[in-house]
């Protein structure tokens, strides 16, 4: 049981030396010669304007939290999804699963439609 | 134990160089291709057909000067492309890429870590990616880096819902998440292709969206965001980016040939399905799911140069207001028709169960494709052919 975590935890250490590995290399081997235009962020050829982190539009963090939203309906989905073909525990059966996901799923309709028509999903 | 710590870091050993060599080789095919389809030659110097183009190009980002702007935040810029390229490189642990190897000692199940909870591992490492496009973008305190990694994080986790909306599809019908038995599952009652036709349509728009790919590549569309998240990095550090980006095209192919194509299985033959094991069938497997693989390499690649870039907002409505209710209103279909064939009709899944599901899949997927067409583009290009004529 506990076999194939260890193969992963290698492969982990494989691929974590490798990454490691290879942003020691190219700053061992290279050497730096910065200059002070060297240095500035790049826009496009001209001197930068102000500071980069500014504010941002809000609808990234409504992205955000109607992701969190859904994901955890799709987290609460697997389970469901992966007893459905074989009906569960004895005596629970497939139609009680199918009803049980369908009032799920129409509660998580409810809530996209208000979202949809509150504009959340508008993107201008 | 001693036998399974040796095999185990062989094949560790094994996948980290395939994939690594997989993705030089699919730098210098995907620059072959392009030149073809843009009626050129490509990069045909360095070695024989430009073979060696891969390690003169990794050689030259080796030996690159590197760039540090003053301004950035220094930690999390050089942490941001390690924590891009580790998760890209470790999703492919739990890809079952061949039928399994009988040794004398016993049979080595080929792939890196058959995880109980397969799928799951898939789901969680690869989301794990989006931290470092999003700390990339930020740390480099560059105006186009900082909306580079906005909208990469942005479109990632809306098309994460859409996709796995339309794994759990997989799971209903297979009914275990780990993925050498949904290739077994497969190998039972038909390729899941078929009788979940719209769930591979979903499944594969959103893992172009995931890869940040052409119709999507919002993240670094080179006209407005020069490179997107990655514009200040240069050397080693940008090409961790870019190996990260083809590890996870690779990974993302090498996951609709499991979930949709069958894996390893070798169609209209069941002679690869169960043991005895031999060498031979592990090498026919592992050749199938290689051939299967590439098919979706050459796919992206193929639509990377022929379609255009769609607008952010159109981006952004399609996973939100077109996947995602289609992949809810699919999975609602779908167990109503998986309840009525087992509890109604009493039938046990198999070769029949999978071909009706395809039958109610393929009315569905006209019925969609009818209403996303709508008389825009399919019929209105008709209508506006024979206008002109």
């Amino acid at each position: 049981m506990i076999q194939p975590y260890a193969s992963f935890l290698l492969l982990l250490l494989l691929v974590v030396a490798n990454a490691v590995g290879m942003i020691a290399a190219s700053h061992l081997i290279t050497r730096r010669r910065p200059t002070p235009v060297k240095e500035l962020p790049y826009e496009s050829g001209m001197p930068p304007l102000g500071d980069a982190r500014e504010r941002f539009s809000v609808k990234f963090y409504l992205v955000a939290m109607l992701f969190i939203v859904f994901d955890i309906e799709t987290v609460f989905l697997f389970p469901w999804a992966t007893i459905f073909r074989d009906g569960g525990a004895p005596g629970t059966g497939t139609g009680f699963l199918l009803v049980e996901m369908l009032v799920f799923i129409l509660i998580l309709a409810v809530g996209y439609i208000y979202v949809w028509k509150r504009g959340a999903l508008e993107w201008d | 134990m001693t036998f399974f710590l040796v095999s185990s870091i062989a094949k560790v050993v094994v996948v980290f160089t395939a994939i690594l060599v997989t993705v030089a080789l699919t730098t210098l095919v995907e620059r072959r291709i392009c030149a073809f389809i843009q009626d050129r030659l490509g990069p045909n110097r360095v070695g024989p057909q430009g073979l060696l183009q891969p390690a003169a190009d990794g050689l030259k980002s080796l030996l690159k000067e590197e760039t540090l702007p003053v301004r950035a935040d220094k930690a999390l810029f050089l942490l941001a492309p390690a924590i891009s390229f580790t998760p890209a490189l470790l999703t492919f642990a739990v890809i079952p890429f061949a039928a399994p190897l009988p040794t004398r000692w016993g049979d080595v199940p080929m792939v890196v870590a058959d995880l109980p909870v397969g799928f799951l591992y898939i789901l969680a490492i690869s989301s794990l990616g989006v931290y470092g496009v999003t700390l990339a973008g930020w740390s480099s305190n560059n105006k186009y880096a900082l909306l580079g990694g906005l909208r990469a994080s942005a479109q990632m986790i809306s098309y994460e819902i859409a996709m796995g909306m339309s794994t759990v599809a997989v799971l209903l019908l297979a009914g275990n998440v780990t993925l050498s038995r949904v290739i077994a599952q497969q190998q039972a009652g038909g390729w899941y292709v078929l009788s979940l036709l719209l769930a591979f349509f979903i499944f594969l728009v959103s893992a172009f969206a995931e890869t940040n790919r052409v119709p999507f590549d919002l993240p670094e569309a080179e006209g407005e965001l020069i490179a997107g998240y990655h514009t200040e990095y240069s050397a080693m550090k940008f090409s961790m980016f870019y190996i990260a980006e083809y590890a996870n095209m690779l990974t993302a192919s090498a996951l609709m040939a499991t979930l949709f194509f069958g894996g390893w299985d070798i169609p209209f033959t069941s002679w690869d399905n169960g043991p005895p094991w031999t060498l031979a069938k592990t090498l026919a497997t592992g050749a199938v799911f290689c051939v299967k693989t590439a098919c979706f390499m050459f796919l992206y690649i193929w639509v990377r140069w022929t379609l255009p870039r769609f607008r952010y907002d159109q981006l952004m409505a399609l996973g939100w207001k077109v996947l995602l209710p289609l992949a809810l209103v699919y999975l609602t279909v779908l167990a109503t028709a998986v309840w009525y064939l087992k509890e109604q009709l009493g039938w046990a899944y198999g070769p029949a169960f999978g071909w009706a599901l395809f039958g109610l899949n393929a009315v569905l997927a006209g019925l969609l494709f009818w209403w996303l067409d709508r008389g825009r583009i399919v019929s209105g290009s008709v209508a506006r052919a024979e206008g002109e004529v």
